[in-house]
């Protein structure tokens, strides 16, 4: 049995990443990468930059830290608190049509104007980008807090499935949001598009100022990883991890299992909301058939990947996952094709990569690339020297009891 | 505070929660009631339709039973599976045997194939277990759980291969057409889905309370380390309750793509995902229980798409996950299942 002691001195075990050197690591190689696109590359010659081009588009770029965002957050659920959450995507489509709500003319009975850069003239509620990610959240957190409340008693298969039901029941509203006794929520699987674009200092960013929106997403991201941090080492992380490593003894230690649940399911979907609205203004739209089963299971595979719990790890693990989906992969594909002359449609297997890679990970480094080191101790328990294939070792654990 | 003790809240809250119940309970029958004065006809036919979608739930619905029954892993990979077993029995009864209309050869084949497809499953659900989950028995539940999510994965991109990524629609051999009974038409297919489906219940019936392996099966269920201090092959009965899952998913599946005539590549994630429903709603592990879930949820859903006064099918899942989670709220543990406390 693994048992975590924690020392007598109060004095705190010094965090791999402090708050000063994170935030500067991060945010220089976030500049780093600013500059690169926006100064360096254009001076670069024409055949390096149409390799970046294929490689490392800017919009793909754009689209790995909206991805970013949402696994940030569903590390908190899944990897900090320990609770399987199926149905991320609901977050994500409640965030997109948030943004797709408030900031569009979708809504053209109304007209109402606030803080958005755009024309006065054009019908419908138009708020300001910044308004929106904060409503967006709330609305979030408040979902969040209505699909954790009922599975609270329930165990963690129960709760993995009643989420994934949540996954689903909400998608479909938006998809047959058309007409709910005449009133037109989220015009079916039409979509809401356009979404006005982000307005920043009373300036509004064309569909090309992909520089600009990189560092916005850049900074949602860190507030994400800070918030990710800062709770982690606070009374409410370490609830989370006490709940994620045996609930009934946590229980038994006063944490309040109720609110301390909730809580998680509440920060993570501010994040998936946060994903949300960013994902509208970034493909400028809303199409609710996008909001399927596959976003959630690859959300997951992000936060298993990179390592759960660590976020780090979730950032390597999504970035890399969503680099991979929509562009690694494809350009690979072409590099692969026109180099043997073959015709391989490589994107196709993506299922065949993400079922193998899931199964590989768990099989082999079930803690990830980068593992929180807590985690990698919970998650190789009960293994024993042979390969865990054949247990022998129960009968004198229980003896031990 | 201390004057609100713990029992008078739980006896609040189960009063609140019998309220609610009964005033759920009378509604949905408030609701069949009008819509049986409305169409008697109608409503009978709609209720046999949701039967026969019921039993076939209900044959996907003990795969996931029996593999959480032993193992406590939710196998998402079963639904695929199923889908698999729809796609071989579409090959074998079409494309290799070359039958299209209902004959007495017809027949014959329809017989090999039940066999041939059940087998095509049990093998490869064996594999599936063998090879991966067989490892990650002593893991944290959450490594099993991913690897099934990854294998379902994997099995979606064999149907994409097999079947490609569109909708294939097949010639059944089931004669189609209608008998009608007191003036309410029912299609032979339905028949048919009863007249396949019992008798494999039975059989799974048989094998579980009477014969030695099902004894096992049980025994392990139970309590493994005991069952292996009895001289049971732990490894080998829960090979074999996979087996007996994935048999029961390729019958299935080969009644599924008779009786409907498509086959898709994401149809078994959709149907996978109802049955799990249903045998939670049953109360996961327990047999009966889900054969109940899955009939209820076919019920549910057949009166909810085919009824004059209902939401339609577009808001099918809707209905099916709404009622699962108001279930999971006032009756966590589903309908005949046994509660059970956390021992530390």
């Amino acid at each position: 049995m693994a048992i975590i002691t924690r020392k007598k001195a109060s004095k705190k075990p010094r965090a791999p990443f402090s708050q000063r050197t994170w935030s500067i690591g991060f945010f220089s190689l976030a500049v780093l990468i600013y500059i690169f696109y926006t100064y360096i590359l254009p001076h670069t010659p024409d055949g390096f930059q149409s390799q970046i081009q294929t490689w490392f588009p800017p919009s793909a770029l754009n689209e790995a830290l909206v991805w970013v965002i949402a696994a940030l957050g569903l590390n908190i659920v899944v990897g900090y608190a320990g609770l399987l959450d199926l149905g991320f995507v609901a977050f994500w489509a409640i965030g997109g049509y948030t943004a797709g709500w408030f900031m569009s003319g979708f809504f053209n009975q109304w007209n109402f104007h606030f803080g958005s850069e755009s024309a006065k003239v054009i019908p419908g509620i138009h708020l300001s980008f910044w308004l929106v990610l904060v409503i967006g959240a709330l609305i979030c957190a408040f979902f969040g807090i209505v699909i954790g409340a009922p599975t609270l008693r329930l165990k963690s298969d129960y709760l993995a499935i009643v989420t994934l039901g949540f996954g689903e029941i909400i998608p479909q509203i938006f998809v047959n949001g058309e007409n709910i006794h005449g009133f037109n929520l989220s015009n079916g699987t039409k979509g809401i598009s356009p979404v006005d674009s982000i307005g920043i200092f009373g300036k509004r960013l064309g569909p090309f100022d992909l520089n600009y929106k990189y560092m916005i997403f850049v900074a949602m991201a860190a507030f994400m990883v800070f918030i990710s941090l800062r709770l982690r080492s606070g009374r409410l992380g370490r609830a989370w991890l006490a709940i994620r490593e045996d609930e009934l003894a946590a229980s038994m230690m006063g944490v309040p299992l109720m609110k301390t649940k909730l809580a998680a399911y509440a920060v993570g979907a501010i994040s998936g909301g946060l994903a949300g609205v960013a994902y509208a203004t970034h493909v400028n739209g809303i199409f609710a058939e996008r909001f399927q089963f596959s976003i959630s299971i690859i959300l997951l595979a992000m936060v298993v990947l990179g390592g759960m719990g660590n976020v780090w790890g979730v950032m390597v693990g999504a970035l890399l996952i969503a680099w991979v989906n929509s562009t690694g992969l494809p350009a690979f594909g072409n590099e692969i094709n026109s180099t043997f002359n073959t015709n391989i449609n490589f994107p196709s297997y993506t299922f065949l990569i993400f079922g193998a890679l899931l199964i590989l990970m768990m099989l082999f480094r079930r803690e990830g690339i980068l593992p929180e080191s807590r985690l990698k101790l919970l998650m190789h328990e009960n293994d024993d020297e042979s390969g865990n294939e054949q247990p022998h070792d129960e009968i004198s654990e229980e003896e031990d009891l | 505070m201390a004057g609100v003790t713990y029992k008078t809240r739980q006896l609040r809250r189960r009063y609140i929660e019998r309220s609610f119940a009964t005033i759920a309970i009378a509604g949905a029958l408030f609701w069949l009631i009008i819509n049986f004065v409305k169409s008697p006809t109608q409503f009978v036919e709609v209720t046999f339709t949701g039967l026969s979608n019921g039993i076939l739930y209900a044959l996907i619905a003990l795969g996931y039973t029996l593999v959480y029954g032993i193992i406590e892993l939710i196998n998402f990979a079963h639904g695929d599976l199923f889908m698999l077993g729809g796609l071989f029995s579409a090959h074998f009864i079409t494309l290799w045997f070359g039958q299209r209309h209902s004959s007495g050869a017809g027949y014959g084949v329809l017989l090999l194939c039940l066999v041939a497809v059940m087998a095509f499953c049990a093998l490869i659900n064996v594999t599936i277990e063998r090879f991966a989950y067989r490892r990650l028995r002593r893991a944290p539940k959450l490594a099993p759980l991913i690897t099934a999510v990854g294998m379902s994965f994997i099995l979606q991109f064999v149907g994409l291969r097999w079947n490609g990524s569109g909708q294939k629609t097949w010639p059944s051999l089931l004669p189609n057409g209608n008998f009608s009974i007191f003036g309410v038409r029912l299609p032979y297919t339905t028949l048919i889905s009863f007249l396949v489906t019992i008798p494999v219940l039975l059989a799974l019936t048989y094998i579980v309370t009477q014969t030695k392996q099902g004894k096992a099966m049980r025994a392990t269920a139970q309590d493994q380390d005991a069952s292996r201090l009895m001289g049971i092959n732990v490894d080998r009965t829960i090979s074999f309750t996979f087996g007996l899952g994935g048999a029961l998913a390729g019958a299935a599946g080969l009644l599924f793509e008779q009786t409907r005539g498509l086959t898709s590549y994401n149809l078994g994630f959709q149907l996978g995902l109802i049955a799990f429903t249903a045998a939670v709603m049953g109360g996961i592990g327990n047999l009966q229980g889900a054969v109940l879930g899955a009939i209820i949820i076919g019920l549910i859903q057949g009166l909810n798409d085919g009824l004059p006064i209902g939401l339609g099918q577009q808001w099918s899942n809707t209905v099916v996950f709404s009622i699962l989670i108001l279930l999971m709220v006032f009756k966590p543990t589903g309908l005949l299942g046994k509660p059970t406390t956390e021992k530390v």
